[in-house]
């Protein structure tokens, strides 16, 4: 059966396993329906140009994971930011475990989206806030909204800076031979408030995964929101990252995706302005080889005036991996003095690898600074000789040159612990021991 | 110390260097002269061993070892140093880490430990203060940003952060002010020991007031033309270099 077939018929099955009320079932219902009609993107859309995901949709995936497995931390503390305190709101297999979680009520909400979802308590937020900025016309955000039912469900009330990181983890364990797996996300980051999140989705082992997930973040008046997307998955694992974020008046909303490892990556990120003042950070490291595929698809929706959005995406290609930066900046008639910046900057390492990048920039308003800049090339020649002649070996001079090209975005990291994992993460990928820290 | 002989050299099948010999022996400075486009520049990046130029015949040696064969930082291990007419910009590096990782490498490939931090900013102080260099420089990123002088001063720095046997300096006067040729040369001349050997390349004699060489060479169409002593220098700064394109 073809993988859409399946996911319809699941569909009834789903909502009869899950306990939901009538506005719930209405949302889910209407949107297997979008999904119905528009079925999985392929390369015919314009949004789906260079990416093509049929032929890992050709997996019999399984929909329904079983009950949560048995992971004990010390296999998994490595995927963790383990120097620190964190909260974790942790799930094995798309179930969550308490045992490796460490949630809080104790002034904010850091829990879970099931509950969240089917007790009364929360139902004037999730009202509020659930599926309200996620598309419902994109058929994959769609999908995931049908089978929505766990993630993380993070609510900051207003004025607090939470003292820790929080860490969203997805464990696939790799029990089912194919694993489909839907988180949904939405946090909320009260006025005043300073949230950070890092989020990752590992694999454990080598059976094929796609992980679609949606993620709504609600930035409220000056809240201050720091994301980290880490992806660094194996090679049998694709993910598709659906991220929306909603700006009110004068709130910092920075994104920074890591994305290093996995099959096919496709990051959906938008954002959306709904005051002003706002400031949008998106940045971004891919560093991939053999066959990996990473696209950046991203919005930028300017609807206010004197706000500021920055993109700045690094990318290293080798062997025949192929990269996508596609950026879409659209600016409304109202949002005069907007300022907007792109950049994104490869280096193909082969001959055989690919870059594709393209912006998009619709501008109504007559007030504005908007630029964008791509670049593509290959490292340079004359500084590789003169770091050899330093007495630094060709490798080690390649990497300290690479990564002196994704510097920029590194420094933009504020969790120092954090930080020194991803360069950790970039010198092993570049195959080097770095005995410099930038 | 260098032994060269017959030396070849073309880049993008243009001959350029055309039959150089030349032999320098440890505690010798000697300085290369001669007009634009005689071949200079493409004489250091040889011996450093710039891939872009191709030798087609000759060979050299360093003490007693055939550099042929050797990729740059192979070079640079044995104690071959060239400053750069043109240092390059690079961005998110800074000038201490691309001395600390230059520097451990070359004790690595040398079967040495990393040399200690705490012994590592002690010589990076001490080598900074010869050269005058303030310290915040330091820990800007390498070369980007700098002034001509600045770029210069940081080449000599990283010469004796690597106290090589071999140093060449390319027209480490071009773009100098007076005041900045003073404290490379005296940077220069400090370095310089009975155990290594200089060779400055320069079009003008004005660095030589300073350095004072023990030979000058005058290259001319790829090939020396002409070698001798100090006098030679302040002779071409009198007759010019029409002088040897007259007798050539």
């Amino acid at each position: 059966m073809e993988l859409k077939e399946k996911l319809l018929s699941s569909f009834m099955a789903f909502e009869e396993q899950v306990d939901v009320n009538a506005d719930l079932h209405d949302l889910r219902t209407s949107a297997i329906k979008n999904f119905e009609t528009k079925g999985f993107p392929t390369k015919k859309e314009e949004a789906w140009k260079y990416t093509s995901l049929n032929a890992i949709l050709k997996n019999d995936f399984s929909v329904f994971p079983k009950n949560e497995n048995a992971v004990e931390f010390a296999d998994v503390k490595k995927y963790f930011l383990h120097e620190i305190d964190t909260y974790k709101v942790v799930f094995i297999d798309g179930v969550f475990s308490s045992f490796l979680s460490s949630t809080t009520h104790d002034g904010i909400d850091v829990c879970l989206m099931s509950s969240a979802l089917n007790k009364p308590k929360y139902k004037m937020v999730i009202d509020n806030f659930f599926n309200k900025i996620a598309s419902k016309d994109e058929s994959l955000t769609s999908l995931n909204t049908a089978f929505a039912n766990e993630g993380a469900y993070i609510n900051i009330p207003k004025s607090k800076v939470v003292d820790k990181p929080i860490e969203i983890m997805y464990f696939s364990t790799g029990t089912e031979a194919a694993l489909l797996v839907q988180p949904r996300n939405l946090i909320i980051v009260g006025e005043n408030s300073h949230v950070q999140i890092i989020e990752r989705h590992q694999s454990l082992n080598e059976n094929a995964v796609l992980t679609n997930s949606v993620t709504e973040i609600f930035a409220q008046k000056r809240a201050i929101v720091d994301c980290y997307k880490i992806q660094n998955d194996n090679h049998a694992a694709s993910l598709i990252d659906n991220t929306y974020v909603s700006q009110q008046l004068e709130s910092h909303v920075h994104v920074n995706t890591f994305s290093f490892g996995g099959n096919l990556t496709r990051n959906n990120l938008n954002f959306y302005h709904f005051g002003e003042r706002i400031e949008s950070h998106l940045n971004g490291i891919t560093i991939i080889g053999e066959k990996q595929h990473v696209d950046h698809y991203t919005l930028v929706h300017h609807a206010q005036p004197n706000c500021e959005s920055f993109q700045d995406y690094k990318g290293i290609f080798s062997d025949q991996a192929t990269g996508v930066f596609n950026g879409k900046i659209y600016v409304e008639k109202e949002a005069q003095k907007t300022n907007a910046f792109q950049k994104s900057n490869n280096i193909l390492l082969s001959d055989k690898a690919t870059i594709n990048a393209k912006p998009q920039l619709e501008i109504f308003a007559d007030d504005v600074k908007c630029s964008h800049g791509c670049t593509i090339g290959q490292l340079d020649e004359t500084a590789m000789f003169y770091m050899q002649s330093r007495g630094i070996p060709k490798k080690e001079a390649k990497a300290l040159l690479m990564y002196a090209f994704s510097n920029a975005v590194i420094e933009s990291i504020k969790i120092p612990e954090l930080k020194q994992r991803i360069t950790k993460i970039i010198a092993t990928k570049l195959g080097v021991k770095m005995g410099f820290d930038l | 110390m260098l032994e060269i002989k017959n030396l070849h050299a073309s880049v993008e099948d243009k001959e350029i260097l055309k039959g150089i010999n030349l032999k320098v022996n440890a505690g010798e400075v000697h300085a290369i002269m001669g007009p634009n486009g005689s071949g200079k520049s493409t004489l250091s990046a040889v011996i450093a061993g710039n891939e872009n130029y191709e030798v087609t015949d000759g060979t050299v040696f360093l003490n007693g070892d055939d550099l042929s064969d050797l990729a740059p930082e192979e070079r640079a291990h044995k104690g071959v140093f060239l400053s750069f007419q043109y240092p390059v910009e690079i961005p998110g590096v800074s000038v201490t880490n691309f001395m600390r990782t230059a520097i451990n490498e070359t004790r690595k490939a040398q079967g040495l430990e990393e040399m200690p931090a705490n012994e590592m900013l002690k010589t990076i102080r001490q080598k900074s203060e010869l050269l005058e260099i303030d310290r915040k420089f330091l820990s800007r990123s390498l070369n980007e940003g700098f002034s001509g002088g600045e770029k210069k001063r940081n080449e000599i720095f990283q010469m004796a952060m690597l106290e090589p046997k071999l140093a060449i300096l390319d027209e480490t006067d071009s773009g100098l002010d007076i005041d900045a040729l003073r404290i490379v040369a005296n940077g220069v001349n400090k370095l310089k020991s009975k155990d290594n050997a200089i060779i400055v390349i320069t079009h003008y004699q004005r660095l030589l007031d300073y350095i004072v060489p023990d030979f000058v060479h005058v290259l001319y169409n790829g090939k020396i033309v002409k070698s001798g002593g100090k006098e030679l220098a302040y002779e071409l700064e009198e007759k010019g270099y029409d002088w040897i394109k007259a007798e050539n």
